[in-house]
């Protein structure tokens, strides 16, 4: 294996690895915020025992989070090295606005907010959860503005010594690719806590333990999560794709196998893209309907890989296919399944419907692999480009960094990794385990 | 615009060496101060609430250099690539074991986690010390300005060196011997009762240490790195610096009566050290072994011009943002960890 697919692996891996907590984390502050609010609101002190519960889940993945996501912003330097000496002038200002807006404000609030409950009243309680929720959005802000740039470069000057700096800055967090990214982003994160906290509450309905707390659990799960899955997608999905298709139609191209430009595109439902003879093997298409969703109109052109030149199309074509379809398939299941439990809580049958508990139980996991799958098409479909139409990702790697070097510290993390993974486990299981009645207030003093 | 720039990253480094370098600190005393559980927590709770926080400006110093100075960053980080890998994992480690001690309540697997905790702040101190030495002796930055530099060569400075050398080693035991005292100094405010004492005592014994290997690094740098003196020999007030240094040293066993007083002193030692070492560096960034003029100095690695001047609008509201946070943190934390502290489930 060469250097350059090593820095690759070594990136994809570390990075999907890590985003399986912000995911969670940013999610799930949003949901801490709204029982505690309704813990105010309602004067209902199952609320607030509901929010120490999943605070102290909160407390084990945000730290995950952490500890998983210093290794990101070394690696810009460490693996790609050639690219953040190109585009540190832009991409170094979004990732340094991170940790003095974002980390900051996040580490102080948490053990406020976590550690402070006895000490603060009750809005200023509900005061720190929101900044700690407030602190982990902005952050997902910033690190979306820097992917959004490699996207779609916007607002730079490229100086002769071959670096590109920023020539405006309210350009740069303006990007509207960052914008509409950011929304489905977002909104991925909601749907991610919301089945979990839905999984949980369903948990304890089926196991007759904890049911107040599950009934709480599933309402607010499913609330946030019929709505947040219709955002996703409608009006945000949609949105980006549209965007996506205007400035990589290749990209869009390659999510859709589509090697033929034609009119009237239909969508693939199901289906092998085969390279060797640039079709789809055991198709399953709806015709027409590629053409609608890009352009409004079923007749319309939809431009097909043979209109790019054979090096920029998107070089793992089958796996940026594949994680298109699944996000999408999975998107479309997410729908189907929360608009039934919210109909059935509408009528009242929700706590008692056992058919849909089980599917609500098991499904917790899926919208790990939608999110994951939604990141592999967006940096997938930019290859080969690191930054879209500049910098191609063969040249921004560390190239007095050895292949043999790379390796070893990739297998020091899969090692690493695999430890993390189980320790969470253990943990988050057990205090599923104990559950929300048994999460004592916390201690008077103020300490962590 | 280089100036300053470069004294803001060194500024932001000496932040996180100075509040980061305590909770090492706690985490190299940790097996020898604390004798049950209860001493354990409390040394874990003196640090509890702030060492995430310590730890951002570490994040945050790195995310300045990569946009202020971005071919400084690309090439130390990808040069120093196994040190810094080295760094991560035991950063990783050491918040597991910090927190991870409070959710599994088995003595057998706290006793794990009280070892990673010790072994990661220790090591992390050591790597530290050894990364800012390379950085003072310089690297073999060849004409592209990168370098990659293994592990240890033969453990002497030259031309082709080792992160790991006669020289980066010093740095690194001065690393670890000093921020165990700036440690045992933070828990003689914090701590109370038993462990104050034996903080106290600890740092008494430490300090003559201290002392000794900061004399002994001090001329090693001079024998490695001559042009280390050029600024000084040119500003001759600089000479001050190292006399600061020694000043704030003796202060912290003048003051051994006022916790306070100590620390500060502690912390403007640290603080010294990190201005004697950046003054001696600059103008430049990166030194190389080989030839002068593949130095990456700040003209050759600065951003531009337009980057630098939005770069100093955010970051001087971002700086008054966390001076504010940092400091409503330590006030609600303020004091002697009680004794009664117990976890927060």
């Amino acid at each position: 294996m060469n250097a350059l697919l090593l820095d690759r692996i070594h990136f994809a891996f570390t990075v999907t690895y890590h985003y399986l907590f912000p995911q969670l984390t940013m999610g799930l502050a949003f949901l801490i915020v709204i029982l505690k609010f309704i813990a105010i609101r309602k004067n209902d002190e199952r609320y607030n025992q509901a929010a120490r519960f999943w605070a102290k889940i909160f407390a084990v993945n945000f730290l995950l989070g952490v500890v998983t996501g210093i290794p990101m912003e070394f690696q810009f330097g460490t693996n790609w090295s050639e690219f953040s000496r190109r585009t540190g002038g832009v991409i170094g200002q979004p990732l340094a606005m991170e940790g003095v807006f974002s980390f900051f404000l996040e580490s102080t609030f948490l053990g406020l907010f976590l550690y402070g409950e006895k000490r603060l009243s009750r809005w200023a309680h509900f005061g720190a959860a929101s900044m700690v929720w407030l602190g982990s959005w902005i952050s997902g802000f910033f690190i979306i503005v820097t992917n959004a740039w490699m996207q779609h470069p916007v607002a730079y000057n490229l100086l002769p010594n071959g670096t590109y700096q920023i020539a405006s800055f309210w350009g740069l967090l303006m990007n509207p690719w960052a914008w509409l990214m950011y929304a489905h982003n977002m909104c991925a994160t909601v749907v991610t806590a919301a089945f979990v906290m839905a999984a949980v509450g369903a948990f304890y309905v089926l196991e007759k333990r904890n049911i107040e707390y599950g009934r709480i659990f599933l309402k607010l799960g499913v609330v946030a999560g019929i709505i947040s899955c219709i955002l996703q997608i409608f009006p945000t999905g949609d949105l980006h794709g549209k965007y996506m298709a205007k400035h990589q139609p290749a990209a869009v191209a390659g999510m859709e196998a589509l090697y033929h430009t034609q009119r009237n595109a239909p969508m693939i439902l199901m289906g092998q893209p085969n390279e060797q003879t640039q079709t789809i093997d055991n198709p399953l298409v709806v015709n027409n309907v590629l053409s609608f969703l890009i352009y409004g109109t079923t007749s319309a052109e939809v431009k097909g890989l043979d209109q790019f030149p054979r090096d920029q199309w998107p070089s793992a074509l089958p796996l940026l296919y594949y994680s298109y379809h699944i996000m999408a398939g999975l998107g479309t299941w997410f729908m189907l399944l929360m608009g039934v439990a919210a109909l059935l809580l509408w009528r009242g049958r929700l706590y008692t419907a056992r058919w849909i508990l089980w599917p609500i139980l098991l499904s917790f996991p899926l919208p790990y692999i939608a999110t994951t799958a939604g990141w592999m098409t967006a940096e997938i479909g930019r290859q080969p480009w690191l930054v879209y139409g500049l910098m191609r990702t063969d040249q921004g790697f560390s190239t007095h960094v050895s292949a043999g070097n790379s390796l070893f510290t990739l297998l020091g993390f899969l090692g690493m990794y695999s430890v993390l993974s189980i320790l969470w486990i253990v943990i988050v299981y057990r205090a599923i385990e104990i559950g929300p009645s048994d999460v004592h207030p916390p201690a008077e003093t103020l300490t962590a | 615009m280089g100036f300053l720039w470069f004294w803001i990253v060194a500024v932001m480094i000496a932040m996180y060496v100075v509040l980061d370098g305590f909770d090492l600190g706690v985490g190299i005393l940790y097996p020898f101060l604390a004798r049950t559980e209860a001493e354990r927590q409390t040394l874990i709770h003196s640090i509890g609430p702030v060492w995430d926080g310590n730890e951002v400006w570490l994040l945050a110093g790195g995310g300045t250099l990569f946009f202020a100075f971005p071919l400084a960053y690309a090439s130390s980080f990808s040069g120093f690539y196994l040190p810094l890998m080295i760094v991560l994992w035991l950063l990783i480690l050491r918040g597991l074991s910090i927190e991870l001690r409070m959710h599994l309540e088995s003595t057998t697997w706290r006793s794990l986690f009280d070892g990673l905790f010790f072994l990661s702040s220790a090591l992390l101190a050591v790597f530290f010390g050894a990364a800012l030495a390379n950085v003072i002796r310089g690297v073999p930055l060849g004409p592209d300005n990168y370098f990659f530099l293994p592990l240890w060569t033969n453990w002497r400075v030259g031309v082709s060196p080792g992160i790991l050398d006669w020289y980066t080693v010093i740095g690194g035991v001065v690393a670890l011997v000093a921020l165990a005292m700036h440690g045992a100094l933070y828990l003689v405010m914090k701590a109370p009762g038993e462990l104050e004492l034996r903080a106290r005592r600890f740092a008494r014994s430490i300090w003559i240490l201290v002392l000794l290997v900061t004399i002994v690094s001090l001329l090693g740098t001079i024998a490695v790195r001559h042009a280390a003196l050029d600024n000084y020999r040119a500003h001759p007030i600089l000479f001050l610096i190292p006399a600061l240094v020694i000043a704030s040293l003796a202060g912290v066993q003048l003051f051994s009566k006022k916790p306070l007083a100590a620390f500060l002193s502690s912390c403007f030692y640290l603080v010294f050290m990190l201005v004697g070492a950046a003054t001696g560096l600059y103008p430049t960034i990166l030194a190389s072994t080989t030839d002068a003029a593949n130095d990456i100095t700040i003209a050759k690695a600065l951003s531009g011009p337009h980057t630098l001047h939005v770069g100093l609008v955010w970051w001087t509201i971002g700086m008054v943002l966390a001076v504010i946070y940092f400091c409503t943190t330590y006030f609600m934390f303020r004091g002697k960890v009680p004794d009664d502290a117990s976890y927060g489930h």
